[in-house]
């Protein structure tokens, strides 16, 4: 498996993605932003369709939406409870836009599947080399704002009465998703990145006690994902990001299962 | 007896929602070490008070200050609730070093864990404090929230409404631990309660806001009569 080229930097694009979805999936749940998530993926979509159209490649493209993207829906959901409606009417423009572009850009329909389901095999040294460099800038910022960013996820009225700088804190944090999301596009395809991005950290939050061992924990239940899901795709050759979907899904059910028995045995 | 030393000052303090009044003139000066009583009835303004003097609503018109600089004054504020997920793996410890945000390390130092510790202790929470914060019960979430907000080392404490939902027995043990505190390490305390005789029992000052205005003085002065009057008002 790993005489090919492509397998070896499919490997390498997903073990930096399952770090990255790892550590920043664990805000995603505690800022209650999985529908968020979703949706910038969808923009993702839309992002990679304008940079096929426009000539670049659909990670630029991605890039761009994504992070413009995140700023106004940030300013536009402040409020919790326009929060939804904000977010469901930008998934559907950014929806109907990439299917425009990928319109005008005249692809054909597999290109269309790759931006949406993801692809191993078309992974370059180029690709990983870009998405590390991404993912190294947003571990950079997150661990210089790690302090503030836990404070205001896992307490908002504590981080508001401490004077923190919440509003501008979610603002990074959305610009720091959307560049995760563009980076995690490339192997899972744009439709699934929440994926990643939400059941790691959503299983992790049941067996963890602390928050530093919830994200170790949704780091290798992410990497267990993503390197399960590769081998299987490339034994089976089935979508990888089926497997990925199907094993991430698996590992949350069974944490909802003991969940339900620890309340159960307590009560 | 030492002189009293400043530490808030209100003044001509006015605040107007659209269409609706909420306090108008208010002065007031809190001593360093005292413990006040903010009393009256619900939709008076008490916790818009306290909002204006944490600088997160801006006053129509008159003046917060702090003395002798804005600078040398830290706030801790423990709330009536928190919105904290259930099912957060953050335990009290953790929570409790929520409030140490120096720029610093993603981990705490040794001094910041053996403050955490320190206050802990002080609080009686050493040995709950691999707790998750959710599952705690409501007198050890407020006792939490108070050694979050003592982790800072603050000199202002405002307890909003922190006693609300908690059992007798729960309160008196909350604020024996808040007078203690008052005493030994000169904390300023306002405290923010409908119950009057846990205001009387505990603190030595009390303010009232009432629609008509407010008063304030000596708690030996708050007399059922001005309470009930401050009510009929209302009503």
């Amino acid at each position: 498996m790993f005489s090919y080229e492509f397998m070896r930097n499919a490997f390498a694009a997903g073990t930096i993605i399952a770090i990255i979805c790892g550590i920043m999936g664990v805000f995603v749940i505690a800022r209650n932003m999985s529908f968020l998530t979703h949706t910038l993926s969808e923009i993702g979509f839309s992002g990679a369709a304008f940079g096929i159209f426009a000539g670049w490649t659909p990670l630029s493209g991605m890039l761009l939406f994504t992070v413009v993207s995140s700023v106004i829906v940030g300013q536009l959901s402040v409020r919790a409870e326009r929060r939804e409606a904000a977010t469901s009417a930008i998934s559907a423009l950014f929806i109907g836009l990439g299917i425009l572009f990928l319109s005008l850009a005249n692809t054909n329909a597999s290109y269309a599947t790759n931006i949406l389901f993801g692809s191993v095999i078309g992974i370059s040294r180029s690709d990983v080399n870009q998405m590390l460099v991404l993912s190294i800038l947003v571990l950079i910022v997150v661990l210089v704002i790690y302090r503030f960013l836990k404070f205001d996820s896992f307490d908002h009225t504590g981080a508001l009465v401490k004077g923190l700088w919440t509003n501008t804190l979610s603002v990074t944090f959305l610009v720091l998703l959307a560049l995760s999301v563009s980076v995690a596009a490339q192997i899972v395809g744009s439709l699934l990145i929440f994926i990643l991005l939400t059941l790691p950290a959503a299983t992790a939050k049941y067996f963890a006690h602390s928050v530093g061992r919830m994200m170790g924990l949704a780091i290798l239940l992410a990497l267990v994902g993503v390197w399960g899901g590769l081998m299987l795709s490339y034994l089976t050759n089935y979508p990888v990001s089926f497997f990925i979907a199907a094993i991430e899904a698996v590992f949350y059910f069974i944490a909802l299962g003991w969940q339900h028995t620890q309340t159960a045995a307590k009560s | 007896m030492t002189a009293k030393t400043p530490i808030l000052q209100l003044k001509h303090l006015g605040m107007t929602f659209p269409g609706h009044p909420v306090f108008n003139d208010l002065n007031l000066t809190v001593n360093r070490g005292e413990f006040w009583s903010i009393v009256g009835e619900n939709g008076v303004g008490k916790t818009t008070l306290m909002r204006t003097i944490l600088h997160q609503l801006r006053p129509t018109t008159g003046k917060v200050n702090y003395l002798p600089s804005t600078n040398a004054v830290r706030i801790g504020y423990v709330p009536q609730f928190r919105n904290i997920d259930s099912e957060y793996p953050l335990t009290i410890r953790d929570f409790v070093g929520l409030n140490l945000t120096g720029w610093k390390l993603p981990w705490l130092s040794r001094d910041e864990r053996q403050r955490v510790e320190a206050i802990l202790k002080q609080t009686g929470l050493t040995k709950l404090a691999s707790r998750p914060i959710g599952q705690a019960s409501g007198g050890e979430k407020q006792k939490a929230y108070l050694a979050q907000a003592l982790v800072e080392r603050p000199n202002l404490l405002i307890l909003d409404e922190s006693t609300a939902s908690l059992d007798p027995v729960t309160k008196t043990e909350l604020l024996d631990l808040v007078q203690q505190i008052n005493q030994t390490l000169d904390l300023t305390v306002l405290f923010v309660t409908h119950d009057i005789p846990l205001a009387r029992r505990y603190t030595r000052q009390f303010l009232m806001l009432t629609p008509q205005g407010t008063e304030q003085g000596p708690i030996d002065q708050l007399t059922d009569q001005k309470v009930w009057r401050g009510e009929a008002e209302h009503v």
